[in-house]
């Protein structure tokens, strides 16, 4: 079973997309059937036979009936395909947003997703973390779409059809998924490179969890006294290199003087499942690899390899692996 | 040439769509209201041309050479004079006001859709000028009535483009 | 005017050396050899096209696989998609059209030969500079590469913050001079369909190929223009620091895909109006009957050529327009399936109560019909926006596009060859080499494009280097890789069809197919001058009332 199938709907949106493209495929696939039967028929009977003689068949130039038939029935299935469709886009987009709604703004970066909640003061990258939502109580999260640099696409197509986000072009989807899980999708608008690897990972959790997430990425890092001592010495020695070489141009550690917005929010690294926009699972082996040349495993990324040398590689993963 | 005419109307409609688009948007710098001023008399100039090459056609068609150039040459001094109003303005708002193709939205599609319009004026220029070399050198005659005509069909193009513009720019978009 | 063409001796029995041969080549003016011009172009670069294809192809084969890097690949499908667009399909068009229009309307050549000349130069000039990208710039590695964003180069990843160097440079450049080339030959055709017509032959008795080729010159006029002013607006972007499309001035990113739009669908059917001419052509032919509803197929095309230049937002139905505005593509998008799918019907309706005849051009259009009728249901499936939501940008679309261009277009660009490629070479191809060629291409058609549907579905967005395993997307991109190496085969086969036919095929005659339109009353291959006699014609199918002459044509219409 594909994780990413579009039939698969599990929240509003998919679902009335899903109802529409049933009654779509029902009437394209009528209408093959029978044009496609007629062709086939067509070829067979009015084939020339071996026994044929070489008179031309009679020459009919037209027949207005059958024409006016055949112009008349497309016009009214059109008519009733774009009726249906009309209803569908405004339920879609034009859908009112109930009181107890989540707000997420989602900006598209090459090629990682920043995700900042607003209203519960959480920023955080790659993977989006919303409670599930109940009919009778819903609990929708809308997103509003953003981006840093060019154009790129939200697709989780078991949540919602994709909508594009465009530079000075703030556009918004919602979701409300009918039950927890974790569901995929990936950039769907060519963004330059690597765009193939700009993954998409939707936690969907049940309120309780979610509120637990919430707090959790709401605070600061912990500061390095309260880390166990075995790691800490390495850790603060990574902490002094991370914060003295280039990275905090690029990276936040909340609490720290790392305030750089150009990559992601490193403040709950370890929190995550994957690292890299979901190309890569987050392990301390992977993490070191990633950190040591980025190049080597998503090449064209925005991260420069900044040549560490092997112990102040081992000393800034370290560091990393307290970013719980 | 109509369907020259057609391609060329399809080019200038994205520019004059463009224009429009992003009047006000101009996030920082100059505004059309606060750097331009309607050229009136360049306007005029142009639009007398279109007369003036009418007249020119007419004459060639009924044989008569040398009125036929007279009037031409006329074409070509106030079409050249439309460009020189059009330097002019250029020159004032570059140097004096700081409005540049690459000052704000205004200045990206102001020079653009000018600009676009000033070229195309001077390659007619340069194929009236041609004709007029033509003319003076005694190869015009009677019968090539037909294709100058097609060529002034070109220069009455270039006149309803201006139209165009002007409204956008200076009537619509200020 | 009799059946039997004249022939007037031809002065030198000695052919002229090489360079002679190669000059007369160059220097021409005639509009059949503009067309074969146009069309060896076009299948050199089909060649170029198709190896782009079969990079992309290996490379997806499986997933994160390793056959080539992620800014090659990408280099690919910018490649792949603009040199097929540009530089194979219109060139073709163009390369018919040329050669046919004329002969067919029994005039001697285009209204303007020397602008026919420059436009294909400039056409050809295009494409060798889109290519010498490759190794222009900073040569084989650095930024200034083979462009690389995409065929429709969204802002604002074509400004210079994005893609610096001169890649994109490359694509816009090319394309502007190819552009202008292809205005001109549609003024040409234009101009040549509505003014030199033979005498008797009313616009109502013209072929369908000659009003389609009407058509399609003019929605050239309208819409490549368009594309033509975006460009000149991006290099002022790039170059002389303009804002038109700079979104952190207050530009619109969108502005350029509506401008792009509003030239690339009508462009679509630039390319497959042409198509619906030669299975119009074709398909009365090999079922010995008259086209059913000739009325109704010119208007049926000019209606779509209206409609066409106001459906072009369906391609940005996910961009975030307002529901009005995607509701009103949608009905514009529905309503153009109307005159579209009343095309298939008229042309069933030709072959019903005919003596179908299974020749190889007939054969490519059969397979047309069936293909273009599944092409246009999943572009309605598209039509409706909120289906598209989930199937735009994906491979769902990918497949639909190439459903229409591969197995619409190029099907009947095929039988196109093989039907005329008599009367341009004095000779018949080989008919087992091209029924080889034929199921080849449609195992491999099919193979690749039917199956190209399923990772769309199944959530598999397009112009990626590689896939995550996992995703149910493995086991497809397979099958479609095998089918792009039939139909490789295919075109291999039809090319040495083509060769080898040109010197030891069967020699023709002027009419082998027994059809009716006028080019078929001169020889094979025509004089320089068409026709001794300006043919006159009394109905749509002279060549029926002469053969007919108990039963003539214009008794009837």
């Amino acid at each position: 079973m594909s994780p990413t199938n579009i039939f698969a709907a599990d929240s509003t949106p998919a679902d009335t997309i899903l109802g529409l493209s049933i009654f779509v495929l029902a009437v394209t696939g009528t209408i093959f059937t029978i044009v496609f039967t007629l062709l086939a028929y067509t070829i067979v009977k009015f084939r020339r036979r071996p026994g044929d003689d070489d008179r031309e068949p009679a020459q009919i130039y037209g027949s207005n009936q059958v024409e006016l038939a055949w112009t008349v029935i497309p016009v009214l299935i059109v008519l009733v395909l774009f009726l249906a469709t009309a209803r569908v886009i405004a339920s879609v987009q034009n859908a009112a947003r109930p009181r107890g709604a989540i707000s997420v703004t989602v900006i598209g970066h090459q090629f990682w997703w920043e995700y900042r909640y607003p209203d519960l003061k959480v920023v955080t990258a790659n993977e989006l973390h919303i409670p599930v939502s109940d009919a009778a109580h819903p609990t929708p999260t809308f997103l509003t779409l953003l981006s840093a640099d060019t154009d790129h696409s939200f697709w989780v197509p078991r949540l919602a059809g994709k909508t594009d986000l465009i530079p000075n072009h703030p556009n918004s989807m919602w979701v409300d998924p009918h039950e927890t899980g974790l569901f995929l999708g990936q950039c769907s608008q060519y963004c330059g490179v690597q765009h193939a690897l700009m993954l998409l990972r939707v936690y969907v959790q049940t309120r309780d969890e979610f509120d637990r997430w919430i707090k959790q990425q709401s605070q600061a890092a912990a500061p390095m006294s309260e880390i166990a001592s075995a790691m800490s010495q390495t850790a603060s020695r990574g902490q002094r290199i991370f914060e003295t070489t280039a990275c905090v141009n690029c990276h936040t550690v909340a609490g720290t003087v790392a305030k750089g917005r150009f990559g992601p929010d490193l403040t709950h690294l370890m929190s995550r499942d994957t690292i890299a926009s979901g190309a890569l699972a987050n392990t301390a082996d992977n993490l070191r690899r990633w950190i040591r040349n980025p190049a080597a495993i998503k090449p064209g990324c925005l991260m420069p390899a900044m040549e560490l040398s092997d112990p102040n590689l081992d000393a800034v993963t370290a560091y990393m692996e307290t970013l719980r | 040439m109509y369907c020259l005419i057609a391609a060329e109307s399809a080019i200038f409609s994205i520019f004059v769509v463009a224009y429009l688009f992003y009047t006000g948007k101009s996030l920082t710098g100059p505004q059309p209201r606060d750097v331009l001023s309607v050229p009136v008399f360049f306007t005029i100039c142009l639009l007398s041309s279109s007369l003036t090459i009418h007249f020119a056609v007419k004459f060639l068609e009924g044989g008569k050479v040398r009125a036929f150039a007279l009037w031409w040459l006329l074409t070509i001094v106030l079409g050249a004079l439309f460009l020189a109003g059009t330097a002019q303005e250029w020159h004032r708002l570059i140097f004096r006001e700081g409005l540049t193709i690459q000052t704000n939205l205004f200045g990206t599609t102001y020079y653009s859709l000018v600009g676009l319009h000033a070229f195309h004026v001077t390659v007619g220029l340069i194929a009236l000028t041609s004709v007029s070399a033509f003319a003076v050198l005694g190869y015009l005659r009677q019968e090539h009535a037909e294709r100058v005509k097609v060529l002034s069909m070109y220069w009455h193009f270039v006149d309803v483009v201006w139209v165009v513009v002007f409204i956008v720019v200076y009537i619509v978009g200020r | 005017m009799s059946a039997e063409p004249i022939v007037l001796r031809e002065t030198s029995a000695v052919r002229p050396p090489l360079v002679e041969m190669l000059h007369e080549w160059v220097t021409t003016v005639d509009h059949k050899r503009l067309g074969i011009l146009y069309i060896i172009f076009a299948l050199m670069f089909l060649i170029l096209g198709g190896v782009e294809a079969t990079i992309m192809r290996i490379q997806l084969i499986r997933p994160l696989n390793d056959f080539v890097s992620p800014q090659v690949f990408n280099r690919m499908f910018t490649m792949h998609g603009t040199t097929m667009i540009f530089f194979v399909a219109m060139p073709l068009v163009f390369g018919f059209g040329n050669y046919l229009v004329p002969l067919m309307i029994g005039a001697r050549d285009m209204a303007f030969p020397r602008l026919n000349a420059f436009s294909f130069w400039m056409t050809a000039f295009g494409g060798l500079f889109l290519y010498f990208s490759f190794i222009g710039g900073d040569g084989l590695y650095g930024a200034g590469n083979a462009p690389d964003v995409g065929w429709f180069a969204y802002a604002p990843l074509t400004s210079q913050t994005f893609s610096p160097g001169h890649s994109t440079d490359f694509w816009t450049v090319a394309l502007l001079i190819s552009g202008f080339g292809s205005i001109g030959t549609a003024i040409n055709l234009v101009t040549t369909i509505v003014c030199m017509r033979c005498p008797g032959m009313t616009l109502g008795r013209m072929p369908l190929l000659a009003w389609m080729n009407l058509v399609m010159g003019g929605l050239v006029i309208l819409a490549v223009s368009p594309l033509s002013a975006a460009q000149i607006m991006l290099m002022v972007d790039r170059y002389l620091g303009g804002h038109f499309f700079d979104t952190q001035a207050g530009g619109s990113a969108v502005l350029w895909m509506h401008f792009f739009w509003v030239f690339g669908h009508p462009e679509v059917y630039v390319l497959v109006i042409p198509a619906f001419a030669f299975a119009s052509e074709i398909i009365p032919v090999f079922s010995r009957k008259a086209i059913f509803g000739y009325p109704v197929m010119v208007a049926a095309t000019v209606g779509i050529g209206f409609i066409s230049m106001s459906v072009w937002a369906h391609h940005m139905f996910a961009v975030g327009m307002s529901s009005n505005s995607n509701t009103f593509f949608v009905l514009s998008t529905m309503a153009i399936a109307v005159p579209t799918g009343i095309k298939i019907f008229n042309w069933l309706g030709t072959m019903w109560g005919g003596k179908i005849l299974f020749k190889v051009p007939m054969l490519f259009c059969v397979a047309f019909l069936f293909q273009f009728l599944i092409a246009g249901l999943t572009g309605i499936m598209q039509g409706a926006a909120p289906f598209d939501w989930q199937l735009t940008a994906s491979y769902f679309v990918v497949a639909h596009f190439h459903y229409v261009i591969v197995g619409g277009i190029l099907f009947t660009i095929f039988a196109a060859f093989y039907y005329w490629f008599p009367k341009a070479s004095g000779r018949m191809y080989s008919e087992s080499l091209g029924r080889l060629h034929f199921w080849l291409f449609v195992i491999g058609f099919h193979l690749t494009f039917d199956f190209m549907h399923i990772p769309g579905v199944l959530g598999m967005p397009r112009r990626i280097y590689t896939y995550e395993p996992g995703r149910g997307w493995d086991a497809w991109n397979l099958i479609i890789t095998i089918g792009a190496f039939f139909q490789a085969a295919g075109i291999l086969v039809f090319l040495y069809n083509l060769l080898w036919s040109y010197f030891h095929g069967e020699i023709a005659g002027s009419d082998p197919w027994d059809a009716w339109t006028l080019e078929w009353t001169t020889t094979s291959p025509p004089p320089a001058y068409n026709f001794a006699t300006v043919p006159e014609v009394k109905s749509r199918r002279p060549l029926w009332d002469l053969k007919h002459p108990e039963d003539p044509d214009w008794k009837y219409e």
